[in-house]
């Protein structure tokens, strides 16, 4: 598979690894964090972490759209669906996860809701041209990755005058969620020589797919303001290794650059064309409570008014559902690196996939799942 | 939220559509956000949509680069 | 004497005819249906007896038997079809025991509505797949639910087989220092199915895999004779037969990642789905655990078999008292191949 292969070679990936084990100032510490949820993912299933030398520890942040979605959110579609007997099309991620009583849309199915997973919006945009007669909602997710596709279908849906369609419009954005973590990360002045302290993340290995949209520019902030260091990472193993090896050379260097190593699919600006029909359809809600993260202001897209026939929320009842998480999730923490999973009191005995209490449990690149789903068995070994 | 992959493509349907092609599965997708694509352009493709074009002469000079770093510790694995 | 063949007012109308209530009922309707489609297909001397039940001799040693129900959508998918599925599903688990699978039954599961066409396709397919195998499907039952109470056609098998003097192959017999054997390349049965599913609309030239594998058990069993496990990765994939096998033997395991094969558009279609080869469905596949000596021999008569050409060693067992399976990804990482409690989803993140 073309630009992937070449980007998995293990024997590369070995050199890289030995590359920064030489590089490594042995009394500074990397605390780096991968904001992507599928960094998480990649990082995990590959066993990155057991190439790299110790001084250099992952951070599995909050980038992942179904983690971070509110409970009280998803259990509103829930009840959406079965109240007002709508056709819900969903992406697959979603039909497993608990809302606020532990139902979820695969059980809301199974007692006979029309829920439906498809592969891509426009497959819900095609059912609700085959079912006049019935109304489809879209529950959309995601970063800015997501939401262009989402803003294509809203303009095609308003352009066929489509009535029987309308997006439940979950979307989120990178930047502030990123400013929220450094907000309030530990300290905020740049590495000194002194190692940092648990908590602290000293660099940040950058989403790869939310920057071909929104582009290297949009990181800026990261290093003006909060004097840290930015490497835009592709997907695959050699990509992320190149990308630790960078930002070790920054922390080294005491710098605080935006880096690139993406380049192959990432520029400055981004894609502009998405970026312009996204500004079109959606604007930026004042506020929106991400779970585990709490309530960041400017971080989340709702529809525009000029899309009101559009938007479920204008279109049908879709009540605030109020729900907090249980009280020994850890999920706060570990979102900032301040716990690693594996130090949260429930880690795999009252929360697991199959009952996850909090945010980064219930998905699969959230990092207590992917560390439970991939790694667990480092800390059994000596039991 | 990331779930991309690179796939090229192989045919165009009409001005917002392409068929792609990767590792030998095919699928028709949209191409209303990337303009003037080419037969033979690689593309990230996310939930059937096309994101952005995939630069071949940055994907070469990345792994050059990747190798180089790689290269001089080559010496440092053992077998 | 040969019973009297019963003569119907009219054939049954295998183009544009439908299952119907009556087809389930008991009565001439069921005769004519049995007869001229399942009888036809499957003729055979049992079957011609036309009796509720099959008289069979069965060679002394120990029986086998399995049953196995199949539901799958759709019903055609590239490289077969709901009827080949549910003779190799069955014969498959006969031959897990290292048993020769000998006789078969069939159940019909029929929707009212559903078209005779399709059912002829699926029972001859069922036939050649029986003939191939050589073995004779010998009894069978057949029931009509109303229009939107089943999906389509349901069919249940049941195998007996009987197993070998000196095998003993179990799925509590995986001891430390065994080797891990599969026979060949992993997703392409699920991969092939999902690709036909709505909403996925995939092009693809994956093919189901699925294939009855008594004939190379046998030749493996004859290779060696010590195997201590046999199992199909079917439903949950690679990961449910290896963690089973793990719980009930009371041991882990230790797998390489790049001895795995999965061939590219299998592996294309898992990247574009975000779905991990090791848990999709295989039918025409086994994992064999064996002890370290014997993994050569067992290797070399697999690689000989037309169905065992891309069989590899792929890992190991070992003391675990926490049951793991542990792989060493092909960048030297590790990671667990954790058991799934349901199945892989796609997913867009």
């Amino acid at each position: 598979m073309k630009y992937l292969d070449e980007f998995r070679d293990g024997r590369l990936a070995q050199g890289l690894a030995a590359r920064i084990r030489r590089e490594i100032e042995p009394e500074r510490r990397y605390a780096l964090m991968e904001f992507c949820g599928g960094h998480t993912h990649a990082i995990c299933r590959h066993g990155i972490e057991d190439l790299l030398p110790a001084e250099v520890r992952l951070i599995h942040g909050p980038g992942c759209p179904v983690c971070v979605l509110p409970s009280g959110r998803l259990q509103a579609a829930i009840n959406l669906v079965e109240r007002e007997r709508v056709m819900l099309c969903s992406y697959g991620d979603l039909l497993r996860v608990p809302g606020t009583q532990g139902d979820t849309l695969l059980k809301a199915k199974a007692r006979g809701a029309d829920v439906r997973m498809v592969y891509s919006i426009n497959d819900a945009l095609e059912i609700a041209r085959a079912h006049p007669d019935r109304h489809v909602v879209f529950f959309a997710i995601g970063f800015e990755t997501t939401t262009p596709p989402t803003a294509v279908v809203l303009r095609q849906a308003r352009r066929e005058k489509l009535g029987n369609f309308s997006v439940y419009c979950n979307h989120v954005l990178t930047p502030p969620a990123l400013r929220a973590l450094l907000a309030t990360d530990l300290s905020s002045s740049p590495q000194e020589a002194a190692p940092r302290g648990v908590g602290g993340v000293d660099g940040f290995i950058g989403p790869a797919h939310v920057s071909t949209v929104i582009g290297t520019r949009a990181y800026e902030f990261v290093a003006t303001e909060y004097r840290r260091p930015l490497v835009i990472a592709g997907f695959e193993p050699l990509d992320v290794l190149q990308s630790i090896l960078m930002l070790v050379r920054q922390i080294n260097a005491s710098e605080a650059r935006v880096e690139n190593e993406y380049t192959r699919a990432v520029g400055v600006d981004g894609n502009r064309k998405a970026q312009q029909w996204m500004d079109e359809v959606f604007e930026v809600r004042p506020s929106f409570e991400w779970r585990g993260l709490g309530e960041l202001p400017n971080s989340a897209l709702a529809i525009r008014p000029a899309f009101a026939d559009w938007d479920t929320e204008r279109r049908f009842a879709v009540p605030a559902i109020q729900a907090s998480d249980h009280k020994a999730c850890a999920c706060g923490e570990v979102l900032r690196g301040v716990k690693r999973p594996e130090e949260c009191k429930v880690f795999a005995s009252a929360c697991s996939p199959d009952h996850p209490l909090g945010s980064c449990m219930v998905s699969a690149e959230g990092a207590c799942a992917a560390h439970y789903h991939y790694g667990r068995f480092r800390q059994a070994v000596t039991a | 939220m990331c779930l991309a992959i690179p796939a090229q493509v192989i045919e165009l349907v009409d001005i917002e559509h392409a068929v792609v092609d990767m590792g030998g599965v095919r699928k028709t997708i949209s191409t209303a956000l990337v303009d003037d694509l080419q037969i033979g352009d690689y593309v990230i493709v996310h939930v059937g949509y096309a994101l952005n074009r995939l630069d071949p002469e940055e994907a070469a000079e990345t792994l050059r680069l990747i190798a180089e770093f790689s290269e001089v510790a080559n010496h440092e694995i053992p077998g | 004497m040969s019973p009297r063949r019963e003569t119907y007012a009219r054939k049954l109308d295998l183009t544009r005819g439908c299952v119907e209530i009556g087809h389930g009922g008991g009565g001439r309707a069921m005769a004519q249906l049995i007869e001229e489609l399942f009888l036809a297909a499957f003729d055979n001397d049992w079957l011609r007896a036309q009796d509720d039940c099959a008289r069979l001799t069965v060679p002394t040693g120990r029986l086998v038997m399995a049953t196995d129900s199949h539901v799958v959508s759709p019903l055609f998918f590239p490289g077969g079809d709901i009827g080949c599925l549910s003779v190799h599903g069955t014969l498959n688990d006969v031959a897990m025991a290292g048993a020769r699978p000998l006789y078969l039954a069939a159940g019909f599961i029929l929707e009212e509505g559903f078209p005779l066409a399709d059912l002829q396709r699926i029972v001859a397919s069922m036939a050649r797949a029986a003939r191939d195998a050589e073995v004779p499907i010998v009894t069978g039952d057949t029931k009509v639910v109303e229009r939107g109470k089943g999906d389509g056609v349901f069919i249940t098998t049941t195998g007996v087989g009987v197993i070998p003097a000196g095998v003993d192959i179990s799925a509590n017999r995986a001891r430390p220092g065994d080797a891990v054997l599969l026979s060949g390349s992993l997703g392409e049965h699920g991969m092939a199915v999902l690709a036909q599913r709505e909403n996925l609309s995939f092009d693809t030239s994956i093919k189901s895999d699925t294939a009855a594998l008594h004939g190379l058990v046998a030749t493996m069993v004859a290779a060696v004779s010590d195997i201590h496990c046999l199992r199909d990765p079917t439903r949950g994939g690679l990961s449910s037969a290896l963690n089973e096998i793990a719980r009930q033997s009371g041991v882990g395991m230790r797998l390489r990642e790049a001895a795995i094969p999965v061939k590219e558009p299998v592996r294309a279609l898992c990247e574009f789905l975000g779905l991990d080869p090791l848990y999709v469905a295989n039918e025409g596949k086994l994992l064999a655990i064996c002890p370290a000596a014997a993994a050569d021999t067992l290797l070399a008569a697999m690689r000989g078999h037309p169905l065992g050409r891309e069989a590899a060693l792929i890992g190991e067992v070992v003391a675990d008292s926490h049951g793991f399976v542990e792989m060493e990804t092909v960048f030297g990482g590790r990671r667990l191949v954790d058991w799934l409690s349901g199945e892989q989803l796609p997913r867009i993140c």
